[in-house]
């Protein structure tokens, strides 16, 4: 049920990358070292029921994309610590980044036995992108030339809703995508992007099979894959079981004899489940064992940092923000949490004081960004900045400071302890305005200064790629605007950041040009950090070779287990 | 009777429209929009927004929307859900084991609470007696998570006498942890009923004939005092089959059951408002059936109740 973004309010997440590893160690199954006796046991994964078809490109929740990663094999690949490899690509490469010239391997097959061309990448992109057919993946192709013209114009009724089409597409294809040979294909995109190579790994950029255009809602029931597993059997709401590909010959191949994903409604059930020994693999640790669950699990517990953050967006359109005591009193806000004390009170420690506005697990990321000191708690400064803000341009008698978040998860808890740290520590009112579901709360942000939204609001945010540009440009770009820079803000300088490092020649160049683009952001305090997740999994004693991934998802090809 | 029982299903027809639109309107009215919800932070794409309001008709007007519902009813296809698969679909694979579920802790609450109501209102102030309506009042109190969580950890976990959860494949032994937790309140309630409705009945005028007449005792209790006590336990009963399906949110979540509960749960979260009534819809009937049933039986148990 579970949009991929939403998670992020929902709870933990999962990711390790060193910590189970030595478990396999001290294991008596060590017998995965020469990759060559893969084990024959039968992993079983909590999961919850997949919410779209098992393709890529329809698949924007976490629940039906750890399901289709096993199922196919894209271009590139992530292995723990969030590096691409190469999968079915042979090369990846441009002179400018911006026309991409993309070579296949020989020899990959669909399990219908029919070749992966360059061909099935082209029409399975050109399908997603083409606005009419509606998948939820379609915002990944927008770099690509032709974009625009494949999504035609929509109409937008008062709310903000969209309500029809005020231009019908004009083309069926992106016109940027190029088939050169069976085994060739070029990507022209609308600019320069240095990180296009690391996105590619994402479900929604595999590719599909000729059989997938006869009927397409068969197919996602019952999907002709190329990946290190088949589907078996997908029993709805109950369990979806998958075997190994016996003709995948990739890097990916699996170490088990199957994969079986259980659904569960409830964290504490699979839980349960999991001491009980009924089940393998834990994805998320429930709120309820948060402070007892790495006793409980021993050597199977799992916490490490994940690609989620979490930021309160001050919003643009707010009066009291604006000039230079709005910016005074954003940065006595950010001053004026004791990130360490909530983090380890409330959270257990399953969350970790943010420094940026990315996270630890990204490829680039550096906790010493110049700015950055205005996410150290500091009460008195906080003070200071605030009443100076308060002279320049003061705030009415009966001025009350708002958060809106949605509490159907744990954001009640911290919302009030920031609340109480504002009302101690900078001498103001200070209130939650609560929402029952996520859905409402985003109506009311996407509505702008037309919404209910008059002060600070919760934001979470991971990343579908490994990537900095990941966390940056949807949040805070000015192309994102009609996206997800719901706090509206607008700074030319830091567009020109980010276009500069999209334009850098190598990753390592745009890594630095995009950090020192987060100085912009330390700066004008569009949103305030507040935190890292941390995955949060666990598994049974029966299973070895259990290792998360940079995107809290277990690297299930790798796990062994012994029957 | 016959008359009788066909009146009684005519009056499921108003009943039915009343309750759909009801429950449609005021899934409507929930505030929020579930297809941005379909799109998380990041959004959709416009164009892919637009694709699924059409494909679920939610452009169009709240009565246009209840009438395409209506019609989907009336021939069986009652769309799809927001995954894709149709609602006829998860209606039947919800219903089966929710079913089995509250029959298998209808027949646990009323054997065990008949049977200790029964002895416990025999021996009326004795130990027995008050031991029980301490008991009684304890489950009572005690929530459904609590019974649930300490049972599963106690008994699954630790013992390992039955198994934890029943999601993959639901069986008689599968069932009968959650099938005992669900059943402990009501259990509790028909205890109660039937101890205070034995009590009153034992002392009444046609007992005393029924004694002096010289019936053995078994007979007398069997005959006379249960049957008439039993009256406003199978009253409690009928409504309590429709609750046991509706509510049995909590325990199907514990056990991981995928029934009736979690699905409707879910549906209600997304807002996929063909999935929420028409699941409530089937409850609707059941809980109409039930009363009814319940009605006749009556008539089997009192013979001075006709219906004509």
């Amino acid at each position: 049920m579970t949009p991929r973004k939403r998670l992020v309010g929902l709870g933990a997440f999962a990711l390790a990358s060193s910590l189970v590893l030595t478990a396999c160690g001290g294991g008596n199954s060590g017998d995965d070292a020469t990759g060559d006796g893969a084990s024959t046991g039968i992993v079983t994964i909590s999961n919850g029921e997949p919410q779209n078809p098992l393709v890529g490109s329809m698949t924007n929740e976490t629940e039906g994309g750890l399901v289709v990663q096993q199922l196919y094999s894209g271009l590139v690949y992530y292995d723990a610590e969030g590096v691409v490899h190469n999968e079915i690509a042979e090369s990846i490469e441009s002179d400018d980044n911006q026309t991409w010239t993309i070579t296949i391997q020989d020899g990959w097959e669909w399990s219908d036995g029919t070749p992966v061309t360059a061909a099935n990448f082209v029409d399975a992109w050109n399908w997603a992108g083409y606005g009419p057919n509606g998948a939820k993946g379609a915002g990944f192709f927008e770099p690509i030339e032709g974009f625009a013209e494949a999504q035609g114009v929509p109409e937008f009724d008062e709310e903000g809703n969209v309500s029809g089409m005020a231009e019908e597409p004009t083309a069926e294809t992106l016109s940027g995508l190029e088939v050169v040979s069976d085994t060739e294909f070029t990507v022209k995109l609308t600019q320069p992007e240095s990180d296009f190579p690391i996105r590619l790994g994402y479900s929604a950029y595999f590719p599909l099979p000729d059989a997938y255009y006869d009927d397409t809602a068969a197919f996602g029931e019952k999907p002709v894959t190329n990946g290190p597993y088949e589907l078996e059997s997908w029993e709805h709401d109950s369990e979806i079981k998958l075997v190994p590909n016996e003709a995948y010959d990739g890097p990916r191949k699996a170490q088990n004899g199957g994969l079986d994903f259980i659904v569960y409604t409830d964290e504490n059930t699979s839980y349960a489940d999991l001491q009980g020994g009924n089940l393998d693999i834990l994805e998320n640790v429930p709120t309820s064992a948060m402070s007892t669950f790495e006793e409980d699990l021993g050597d199977g517990a799992i916490s490490e940092p994940s690609a989620s953050f979490a930021a309160m967006t001050v919003p643009e359109w707010l009066p009291e923000f604006q000039g230079d005591a709005g910016h005074k009193r954003r940065q006595a806000l950010s001053m004026a949490i004791n990130r360490e004390q909530i983090t380890e009170t409330i959270f257990a420690g399953t969350r970790i004081p943010a420094t940026d506005f990315t996270s630890p697990v990204i490829n680039g990321w550096t906790g010493e960004i110049p700015g950055n000191e205005v996410t150290t708690y500091n009460a008195e400064e906080a003070k200071k900045l605030w009443d100076e803000a308060n002279e320049e341009d003061p705030l009415p008698d009966d001025y009350v400071l708002t958060i809106h978040t949605n509490t159907d998860s744990d954001h009640q808890a911290w919302v009030e302890a920031v609340c109480n740290g504002y009302i101690n520590d900078l001498d103001i009112k200070c209130e939650m305005t609560g929402y029952p579901t996520f859905d409402e709360v985003l109506n009311e942000r996407d509505k702008g200064p037309d919404g209910k939204v008059d002060g600070l609001f919760r934001a979470g945010w991971s990343a579908d790629y490994p990537s900095l540009q990941n966390y940056l440009g949807p949040l805070y770009s000015k192309a994102a605007l009609a996206g997800s820079n719901d706090g509206r803000y607008e700074s030319d300088e830091f567009d020109a950041a980010l276009k500069e490092a999209a334009a850098a020649p190598s990753l390592d160049e745009a890594n630095v040009l995009y950090n020192k683009a987060q100085e912009i952001l330390f700066k004008d305090l569009p949103g305030i950090p507040l935190w890292y997740y941390s995955t949060t999994a666990g598994h049974s004693e029966n299973v070895d070779n259990v290792e998360f991934g940079w995107d809290s998802m277990p690297l299930l090809y790798e796990v062994t287990k012994t029957e | 009777m016959l008359w009788y029982i066909g009146r009684r299903l005519l009056q499921v027809i108003p009943v039915f429209l009343g309750a759909t639109l009801l429950l449609y309107g005021l899934v409507f009215l929930r505030p929020g929009d579930p297809v941005a919800a379909l799109g998380g932070e990041r959004g959709l794409s416009p164009a892919a927004e637009l694709a699924i309001r059409e494909a679920y008709h939610l452009d169009q007007p709240f009565f246009m929307q209840y009438l395409y519902f209506l019609k989907g009813v009336f021939t069986f296809d009652m769309g799809v859900t927001f995954t894709g698969r149709p609602v006829v679909d998860v209606i039947a694979q919800a219903f089966p084991v929710t079913f089995q579920l509250a029959l298998m802790a209808i027949v646990i609450e009323t054997v065990f609470g008949i049977g200790f109501g029964l002895y416990a209102g025999i021996r009326k102030g004795k130990l027995f007696d008050s031991t029980v309506l301490l008991w009684s009042l304890l489950l009572i109190s005690l929530p459904t998570f609590v019974i649930g969580f300490v049972m599963q950890a106690v008994v699954g976990v630790q013992l390992g006498w039955l198994p934890i959860t029943a999601g993959r494949d639901p069986d008689f032994i599968s069932l009968l942890m959650p099938a005992i937790v669900l059943a402990t309140t009501s259990f509790a309630y028909i205890l109660r009923l039937t101890r205070t409705s034995v009590v009153e009945n034992i002392t009444a005028d046609f007992v005393r004939t029924a004694r002096a007449k010289g019936l053995p005792r078994g007979k007398v209790m069997t005959r006379h005092v249960l049957r008439n006590s039993l009256i406003p336990v199978v009253t409690f009963i009928g409504i309590d089959l429709g609750n046991l399906m509706a509510g049995s949110i909590v325990t199907e979540g514990i056990f991981n059951i995928n029934g009736v509960g979690g699905t409707l749960y879910q549906a209600i979260v997304r807002g996929e408002n063909v999935t929420v009534v028409s699941l409530s819809t089937v409850l609707v009937v059941v809980y109409i059936f039930a009363n009814l049933l319940v009605d006749v039986f009556y008539a089997v148990l009192d013979p001075r109740i006709r219906y004509a």
